[in-house]
C-alpha cells in the first residue's frame, strides 16, 4: 500500500500564533504565515511505542508516586478514546498526561505556588491505547490555581494531555477541562480558541456509569486526530 | 437541508504550559518516576552514517532565549527510512529516529546526539535533501510549530529540494540551514530557532 495523505489541519479550530491576552504569546508567537507543506514521508510517518516503552503502573497517577500513603483529593477515572476525523480508533498510541495535584501544585522545580506539594502524588502518567482506541487513567482531580497572567488569573482545573497519532502531522499537546468548572470561560488560555465548539470539546463530561461506586469519579474524554485520505492511487497522488 | 459530512473535528490544542516537563521529562521537572524516560536516545547503538551533535536555542521575539521549552525530533536514518511502517524501507536494530530534548533552565541552550540523516524520497520521487524534522512547544506558543533542519555542508541537495525551494523568499531559507564545525573530532551543527523578530525561522503548516 502506499502512503496516502492526511486532511488538512482546520486551524479555525485552533488557537493562532498571538493572543495577547495570553501575554506569554506576545513574543513567542511568528509573525510570519506559516508555509503550507503538502505531506511527504517525513510527515506521514512518526515514532511508534510498544509496551516495552513503558510499565503498567504509569496510567496510575494514584499509585505511581505514592511512598507511604494514597495522595489526597478527589479520586477520579478519567477515560476516553483517541479517534481520527474518519471516527476510526487510532491504536496503540501512547498518551501522556501531566497535571498539578488537589491543591493546584506541580511537582516541578520551578513551581513556587503557595498550595502544597502533595509528597505522595508526582502528577504524571502515560498508556498506550488499546486496539479500539481506547485508554484510561486513573488520578486525583487537579485543583485551580492562579498564574501571573493578568493579576487576578486562574486556570480552571486543567490536564495536561500530549498524544502521538500514526505520523508526525497528527501530533498534538492539549488540556482537558472538567464539565461545570466555573473558571473556564474566564480563562485567558482558554479564550485563545476562537471557536466556541472547539472549547466545549476540551471539557471532560461527567460519566456516571463509569464511576467506582465508593471509589472514584468518571470523566470522558475523547481525542481526536486529524483524519486521513484511503490509499494513494497512481491517478490520483494525493489519494482518496 | 443537505446531507452531512459525518466527519468529527480535530481537537483543539492549547499551549504546553510552563510546566510540560512534568509530563514528557519528568527527570527535568526534578523527580524520578519512571522506569525510563522516552525520547533520550535517537539514533540507537547500531546505526550506520555520521555521528554528529546539534545543538541551539530557542529565541523569542526581544532576542532572548527560550527557556522552558521542549523539542521534539523525527529524522531518517542514513539511508534515507523512518522507522515507521511507511518510512521508505528497513532501518537498524534499535534506530527509532525520534527524540526529546529540552531547553537548559539557565541558559536555553539545547542539544542531541544523533546520526546525520540520508535523503528521503519525497513527492512525486523527488528527493527531499538530507534534513530533521522539528516540533516544538512551550509555555506561550498555542500549537505546536514544524520546522526542518538543513545541513550547511548539503550544498548541492539543498539548491535542488522541493521544500526548500518551496519558500518564495529565498533570505528566509537560510533560517533553516544548521552550521557545521567541528569539535573535538564531532561534527556540531548550529540551529538557532528565532520565534519572531529578525530572521524569523520559517515554520511550516503540515
Amino acid at each position: 500500500m502506499k502512503p496516502a495523505e492526511y486532511y488538512q489541519r482546520d486551524r479555525t479550530l485552533h488557537p493562532p500564533a498571538l493572543t495577547p491576552d495570553y501575554k506569554t504569546t506576545t513574543a513567542r508567537s511568528p509573525r510570519y504565515s506559516l508555509i503550507s507543506l503538502q505531506n511527504s514521508v517525513s510527515e506521514i510517518t512518526g515514532p511508534t511505542f510498544g509496551h516495552s516503552d513503558i510499565d503498567p503502573l504509569d496510567n496510575d497517577l494514584v499509585r505511581n508516586y505514592a511512598k507511604d500513603a494514597d495522595p489526597v483529593g478527589e479520586r477520579i477515572i478519567l477515560h476516553g478514546r483517541v479517534l481520527d476525523e474518519n471516527a476510526r480508533p487510532v491504536p496503540n498510541t501512547l498518551v501522556e498526561i501531566w497535571q498539578a495535584n488537589a491543591s493546584g501544585r506541580y511537582r516541578h522545580k520551578k513551581d513556587s505556588y503557595l498550595g502544597a506539594l502533595d509528597p505522595n502524588f508526582g502528577g504524571c502518567g502515560r498508556v498506550l491505547t488499546d486496539e479500539n482506541g481506547y485508554y484510561f487513567f486513573r488520578t486525583i482531580k487537579p485543583g485551580a490555581y492562579p498564574w501571573r497572567n493578568w493579576v487576578n488569573s486562574w486556570r480552571p482545573a486543567h490536564i495536561h494531555v500530549s498524544v502521538f497519532g500514526s505520523a508526525f502531522v497528527q501530533r498534538l499537546i492539549t488540556q482537558l477541562y472538567f464539565e461545570g468548572d466555573p473558571l473556564i470561560p474566564h480563562c485567558p488560555i482558554v479564550k485563545t480558541i476562537p471557536d466556541p465548539d472547539a472549547i466545549e470539546q476540551l471539557i471532560a463530561r461527567l460519566d456516571l456509569n463509569a464511576t467506582i461506586p465508593l471509589d472514584a469519579i468518571a470523566y470522558k474524554f475523547d481525542i481526536v486526530l486529524r483524519g486521513r485520505r484511503s490509499t494513494l492511487f497512481e491517478n490520483r497522488l494525493e489519494g482518496n | 437541508m443537505p446531507q452531512k459530512l459525518d466527519y468529527l473535528r480535530e481537537t483543539a490544542s492549547q499551549t504546553a504550559g510552563p510546566y510540560v516537563h512534568i509530563g514528557l521529562a519528568p527527570g527535568a521537572a526534578g523527580f524520578d518516576i519512571y522506569g525510563q524516560e522516552l525520547g533520550r536516545d535517537i539514533a540507537g547503538p547500531n546505526a550506520r552514517g555520521e555521528r554528529i551533535r546539534v545543538e541551539g536555542l530557542v529565541i523569542d521575539g526581544m532576542g532572548s532565549p527560550v527557556k522552558d521549552a521542549l523539542v521534539e525530533v523525527w529524522q531518517a536514518n542514513a539511508d534515507g527510512h523512518y522507522a515507521h511502517p511507511e518510512g521508505g524501507g528497513p532501518v537498524e536494530e534499535g534506530f527509532r529516529g525520534w527524540g526529546r530534548v529540552i531547553t537548559d533552565f539557565e541558559t536555553g541552550e539545547w542539544g542531541f546526539d544523533t546520526v546525520k540523516p540520508g535523503a528521503v524520497m519525497g513527492r512525486n520521487g523527488r528527493m527531499m535533501a538530507p534534513h530533521i524534522n522539528l516540533w516544538i512547544v512551550s509555555r506561550g506558543i498555542n500549537i505546536g510549530l514544524n520546522t526542518r533542519m538543513y545541513f550547511s555542508d548539503e550544498e548541492q541537495s539543498n539548491a535542488v529540494d522541493p521544500v526548500f525551494n518551496l519558500i518564495e523568499w529565498e533570505h528566509r531559507r537560510a533560517t533553516l540551514i544548521a552550521q557545521r564545525s567541528d569539535r573535538d573530532g564531532i561534527p556540531v551543527y548550529r540551529f538557532d530557532i528565532r520565534l519572531q523578530g529578525d530572521n524569523e525561522t520559517v515554520f511550516f503548516d503540515i
